[in-house]
């Protein structure tokens, strides 16, 4: 082991960057052909035209934003029941060679309403409680459609954006599917060959047991579910140790491979919304937004994790606690940083064990509403809602009534902004709050203090913003976190999608305002600037108390040499 | 121009801040304070404390009773200071209403039985007028309702409603004929028929508005206060976490307690947006007073925001882009036509020529020498917009001016030829900026007078402005392109469209309308009434007439057409003061944080002091100051929220950049200093 070097890591992190930045525009255009032609590329089109006929959907009817938004809530409804029963029932299904029983109802709620919202959460260890049957029909199959769902509201949106004085805003059927055909399918295939190429296994065999018999090496279809799960921002491990496992995450290639799979789609949504509307340079200010912080975020994780912990320093001399030899502290902080980030969640360190201030900048990257990238879609259209909070306080002070786009926002676009923005926050502080007043809440903590509030409020926070990853140190399974944990995946996912459809609609049936002097540019760096201070300034305010208590006060003691 | 106001109303007159000091007072009933929902939780949040002073009082709890005390006391204060900004921007307009209702009680009037002078009349108040009764009005008689003048003219004292006390002719026919309900009569006698039902007269409206008791909430407004609201809620959530959260952190590290009610109520109202919400209804109602200091008077609040974000201004361009009279110059005869004839016959078309126009040229004829006279069964032919000509059959000859195109028409029709110099003479004038008036006499073209406008002074530097800030104004006239195109070059207006028919001027609305544009005109006349309703912000001229008055969303009492400029700026005032006080408000809550924070926890946490960055002196006096400082910043902001923000023709992105940089900067900085000040202050005095 060599003591980490900060100028070698930042230049690696910066050519990382910039490949990254090349690729997603590369498919942001790609994007904008597959969603906003009259006719997809023609191989998508041939095979998603059997696709409509089996399910008897006319691909040129589109549909209200209520219809829109009816249809969605159908098609997740319908997979989370059919994913709870598959849960419920593993144990007597095919494909279970190592014979786990089903899940027990509250547990099997709990992770079907985690796979369906795109959150990931796992109160359970994949290797331990879940078939061959459940990884591939259940959870791998939700990735791809809880991250395709994720994706079509996100270009519902955008041609709400784009669109003027109809009240029509696509086809949810036809979204949902050219996600999947035209997108998610054929990256996944490749991600998932290069993976198994690189050592992550891709099997149905039986355990192994060791010759000592004491243990069992876990196997299983490893590689097809990691590439998705990377690639549509899930988050959900094969193996409880997630991406910390050498068969999910082998090397510090499969690592970077890895962070560049989950970050792609999320980083190639903006340029492909600027692609759409015509102006490219409305794409660019979002992505640099996103991209500003992240960098802030890689920084500021990376020097709090260098400095490491005061109380350790005389063991090793090296700033490694908690992390995995394999991947280094860049690797570590890299991957913590684009997991959280984006609203993926999987992990290959336990943010848990990270500094206190360290451990503040994943969970500051997800309460901030998950829009620095953020999951697939919904990290733009959050952001996007983000955007007209940010539209409308500045327009009003140059003295208009605020717009973006050429679209007014009124009271309706306002009242969707806000609910799309607030709700993961409020289900947060709500829940953690009773979580701490109530002995069911407390008596999962496994480090009280400033650090067990911390598990607590990451846990809700995760769950709400549909991350997906664990602080760790918090005992999961009770049911108590089981039931309010659903009921922050299932609202903090639906809600603001409602929300960010409502806007479509709305936005869609207004005129466009040309642009003119007096119309407050949004491509300029001080609007860029000034979405950047309302994101962080909403996160501080709500969270501000939270954090003193939590990591603040943590590492302040820690300081303090307790 | 020197002007009489009906009541001088300064900003902070001695009566009307008594007058909103005790009104303020009255506005604390819960039921009057749900209009604002924020300074309502305020006011919840001061009930509470109150309550926790009083056990306090009763028996010593974890709180002293003094810092309770002092907290609740500055609550109140908090939803105080918010009324009486509140009362004090409605008490100007309260002022200008009941001097307005003074000029509305108790008029009787003369209904007659037909609309005719003589006709017989018989006394009834006014309240019992329906539209369509026609009275009769006489020297020293207020006219008692909205109407319009049918049979006579009469000299009538506007003062009551404009403060100008220039007496103005009201006679019937032409765009001169609406009275208004309320102002006197001076001299002569006219029958008007009645055209606004009792309760619905343009007084009745004006006293409505100015009072602010038809004010509805602007589509602008309710958007803020969404957010407004939702950020209120958000730091409900906050705080009813906070009490768990430190109970939970206090058991588990064994010291300190779960942060008090009084200290929870006074975060939860030190972040509340408390500054915004306490002065948004005042700012709403003093952009409505600003304009009414203008002499205009708005009929919603609607119509003001929507002026703020007009990016068509259509002009006409007599009497706003150029002064109304266009003066004669010259006399152009076309070839073959002797001077003097055309110097007679332009002297004869014009002699029942009223206008400013046509004065201009009889004065001209005669400093030339002309000498026309008419038999007595003369005809004379006034000009209308239609057939956009004028003139005069004078003993069997007929003598028509107008613009080229109706003159070559009538000469045409009547047989004659067009001079084949007469197309060149009429666009040398017209190309010179200037307007040629064609004159003919029977089926004979005579030659061309040559009109020249007089632009503003200083329009094409207002126009300049408006450029700046997005604005795209078209002028519109009757003249033809030629003249149309030299005069809006030389004013420097974007767009023009000339020989400009009525339904022109609504079928150019509609089509910028179509593309997304908000559309704003000014007009007065009967025919500018269609597109005076559709256009997004409709200025009438109170001299205009009933249709145009009532199509209009803004009435301007001075009759002034480039007033709307200044309506557009004060629309803008208004949301960029609502603007800069939310992002002042909102950009607050930093330091607040700074200094309750850690004083809240620092039991609980002692290192959490190093978040005690302005070194407040206790965890009390912390809080306490916090709560002040949020309480003083309303009254010392109102002056901002009453004048509004100034407003600068600049480009938006500029002068959001200053805007954030002078708003949000000091609302970042200002209550560090301010909390620190207060703080000084109170831990020196009460030790607390």
């Amino acid at each position: 082991m060599t003591y980490p070097d900060p100028l070698l890591d930042a230049a690696g992190v910066m050519v990382f960057l910039l490949l990254l930045t090349g690729a997603a525009v590369l498919l942001g255009r790609y994007l904008a052909r597959l969603f906003f032609r009259e006719r997809p590329p023609s191989i998508v089109g041939m095979l998603e035209a059997p696709v409509y006929r089996l399910l008897g959907i006319d691909p040129s009817a589109e549909e209200t934003w209520r219809g829109y938004a009816r249809d969605l809530l159908l098609f997740n409804g319908i997979g989370l029941a059919f994913l709870f029963v598959l849960l419920l029932l593993q144990g007597v299904l095919p494909l279970n060679p190592a014979e786990v029983p089903g899940f027990a109802p509250a547990l099997a709620l709990n992770t079907a309403v985690s796979f369906v919202t795109n959150t990931n959460w796992q109160a359970y260890a994949g290797e331990a409680a879940a078939s061959y049957l459940s990884q591939m029909a259940g959870f791998t199959v939700q990735n791809f459609l809880s991250a395709a769902t994720g994706l079509a509201v996100a270009v519902a949106l955008v041609r709400g954006l784009s669109r003027r004085e109809t009240d029509r805003i696509g086809n949810f059927w036809v979204d949902l599917t050219r996600a999947v055909l035209g997108l998610l399918l054929p990256l996944a295939l490749v991600a998932a060959l290069l993976l198994a190429s690189q050592g992550v296994i891709q099997n149905l065999d039986p355990y192994i047991q060791t010759a000592s018999a004491h243990q069992a090496i876990a196997m299983g279809p490893v590689a097809s579910q990691e590439a998705i799960k990377e690639l549509g921002t899930n988050g959900g491990g094969f193996f409880n140790a997630n991406a910390a496992h050498p068969f999910e995450n082998p090397s510090p290639f499969t690592n970077l491979v890895e962070v560049f799979l989950l970050l792609l789609v999320p980083a190639a949504v903006p340029f492909m919304f600027g692609e759409a509307i015509g102006d490219r340079r409305q794409g660019y200010v979002l992505f640099g937004v996103m991209l500003a912080l992240f960098l802030g975020a890689f920084a500021a994780l990376y020097a709090a994790e260098l400095a490491g912990n005061p109380l350790l320093s005389d063991v090793t001399g090296i700033p490694m606690e908690g992390k995995e030899v394999r991947f280094g502290l860049a690797g570590t902080v890299l991957y913590a940083t684009a997991t959280t980030a984006t609203s993926c969640g999987a992990v290959n360190a336990m943010h848990d064990s990270l500094t206190p201030l360290g451990g503040l900048v994943p969970l500051g990257l997800i309460l901030l509403g998950e829009v620095v990238l953020g999951g697939i879609g919904s990290g733009f259209y959050t952001l996007i809602a983000f955007v007209v909070i940010a539209v409308f306080i500045a327009g009003l002070m140059i003295g208009r009534t605020p717009e973006y786009l050429g679209k007014k926002i009124g009271a309706f676009e306002m009242q969707m902004a806000v609910v799309a923005v607030l709700t993961s926050g409020v289900l947060v502080l709500v829940l953690s709050g009773i979580a701490l007043a109530l002995p069911a809440g407390t008596d999962s903590i496994l480090n009280p203090g400033a650090h067990g509030l911390t598990e607590v409020v990451y846990a809700f926070a995760s769950m709400a913003n549909n991350n997906g990853s664990a602080f760790a140190g918090l005992d999961a399974t009770a049911l108590f976190y089981t039931l309010a944990g659903s009921i922050a995946m299932a609202v903090g996912r639906f809600v603001p999608i409602v929300a960010i459809l409502a806007l479509a609609g709305a936005v869609a049936a207004r005129k466009t305002v040309p642009p003119s002097f007096g119309t407050l540019p949004t491509h300029t760096l001080p609007f860029a600037v000034w979405l950047v201070l309302v994101i962080l300034i909403v996160g501080a305010l709500t969270f501000f108390p939270i954090f003193a208590m939590g990591p603040i006060a943590e590492q302040l003691q820690m300081a303090g040499g307790v | 121009m020197a002007r009489k106001r009906v009541t001088p109303v300064g900003a902070f007159d001695r009566d009307l801040v008594r007058g909103a000091l005790v009104d303020a007072i009255w506005k604390l009933d819960p039921r009057r304070q749900k209009e604002n929902p924020v300074m309502l939780a305020v006011e919840i949040g001061g009930i509470l404390t109150t309550l926790s002073f009083l056990a306090a009082l009763a028996s010593p709890g974890a709180e002293p009773a003094l810092f309770s005390g002092l907290v609740s006391l500055w609550l109140w204060l908090t939803v105080y200071f918010s009324n009486v900004a509140e009362s004090l921007s409605e008490g100007r307009g309260k002022a200008r209403a009941a001097s307005l209702r003074a000029s509305r009680t108790g008029v009787a009037a003369r209904r007659l039985s037909s609309a005719s002078l003589t006709a017989p009349s018989e006394e009834v108040p006014s309240t019992a007028l329906a539209p369509g009764d026609h009275v009769l009005v006489r020297q020293g008689d207020l006219i008692p309702s909205d109407g319009e003048v049918v049979a006579g003219a009469v000299l009538v004292n506007e003062a009551a409603i404009t403060g100008e006390s220039a007496p103005v002719v009201r006679e019937s026919g032409g765009d001169r004929s609406a009275v208004t309900g309320g102002t006197t009569v001076l001299v002569n006698e006219a029958v008007v028929r009645i055209t606004a039902a009792p309760g619905q007269t343009f007084l009745d409206r004006m006293i409505a508005m100015v009072e602010g008791a038809e004010r509805r909430k602007t589509p602008n407004e309710l958007a803020l206060e969404v957010l407004l609201f939702a950020l209120t809620g958000v730091f409900v959530v906050v705080v009813a976490n906070l009490y768990p959260v430190s109970a939970y952190s206090a058991a588990s590290s064994g010291q300190g307690a779960a942060v008090g009610l009084t200290v929870l109520v006074a975060l939860f109202v030190c972040l509340a947006p408390t500054t915004i919400a306490a002065l948004l209804p005042a700012i709403g109602i003093a952009g409505m007073d600003r304009l009414f200091q203008r002499n205009v008077v708005a009929l919603s609040g609607r119509a003001i925001e929507a002026a703020g974000d007009v990016n068509v201004l259509l002009l006409d361009k007599t009497g706003t882009i150029t002064l109304g009279n266009r003066q004669a110059v010259a006399f152009v005869p076309v070839n073959g036509q002797a001077h003097a004839a055309l110097v007679e016959a332009s002297l004869l078309a014009s002699f029942a020529d009223e206008t400013p126009e046509g004065r201009s040229i009889v004065d001209l004829a005669r400093e030339s020498g002309a000498v026309g006279t008419c038999p007595d069964d003369a005809v004379f032919v006034p000009f209308s917009a239609h057939t956009r000509q004028s003139g005069v059959d004078c003993g069997g000859v007929r003598y028509r001016k107008g613009a080229a195109d109706t003159i070559v028409h009538e000469v045409t029709a009547a047989g004659g030829a067009v001079p084949p110099d007469f197309e060149a003479k009429v666009h040398g004038i017209a190309a010179a900026g200037g307007t040629p008036l064609a004159v003919s006499r029977d089926a004979a073209i005579l030659g061309v007078v040559h009109l020249k406008d007089i632009l503003k002074p200083g329009i094409r530097e207002r126009f300049e402005d408006l450029r700046q800030i997005g604005i795209r104004t078209t002028m519109i006239t009757g003249d033809n392109h030629l003249t149309a195109a030299a005069i809006a070059a030389e004013a420097g207006v974007d767009d023009f469209l000339g020989e400009a028919k009525p339904d022109d001027k609504l079928r150019l609305i509609r089509d910028r309308q179509a593309e997304g544009y908000m559309v704003a005109m000014t007009g007065d006349g009967t025919n500018d009434a269609p597109a005076l309703a559709q256009a997004d912000v409709a200025v009438a001229m109170n001299n205009g007439t009933q249709p145009a008055r009532e199509a209009a969303n803004i009435i301007d009492l001075d009759s002034d057409p480039t007033k709307l400029l200044e309506i557009v700026e004060i629309g803008k005032q208004i949301l960029m003061t609502r603007g800069a006080l939310t992002t002042f408000s909102i950009a607050n809550d930093i330091a607040k944080y700074f200094a309750i924070i850690p004083a809240a926890l620092v039991g609980i946490y002692p290192a959490l002091s190093v978040l005690n960055v302005m070194g407040l002196a206790t965890p009390y006096s912390a809080v306490l100051s916090a709560v002040i400082f949020n309480a003083l910043v309303i009254p010392m902001l109102v002056p901002l929220a009453l004048k509004g923000v100034p407003f600068r023709p600049i480009p938006a992105d500029r002068l959001f950049l200053s805007n954030l940089v002078v708003y949000g900067g000091s609302g970042v900085i200002a209550p560090f200093i301010g909390i620190k000040l207060i703080d000084l202050l109170v831990a020196g005095v009460l030790h607390l």
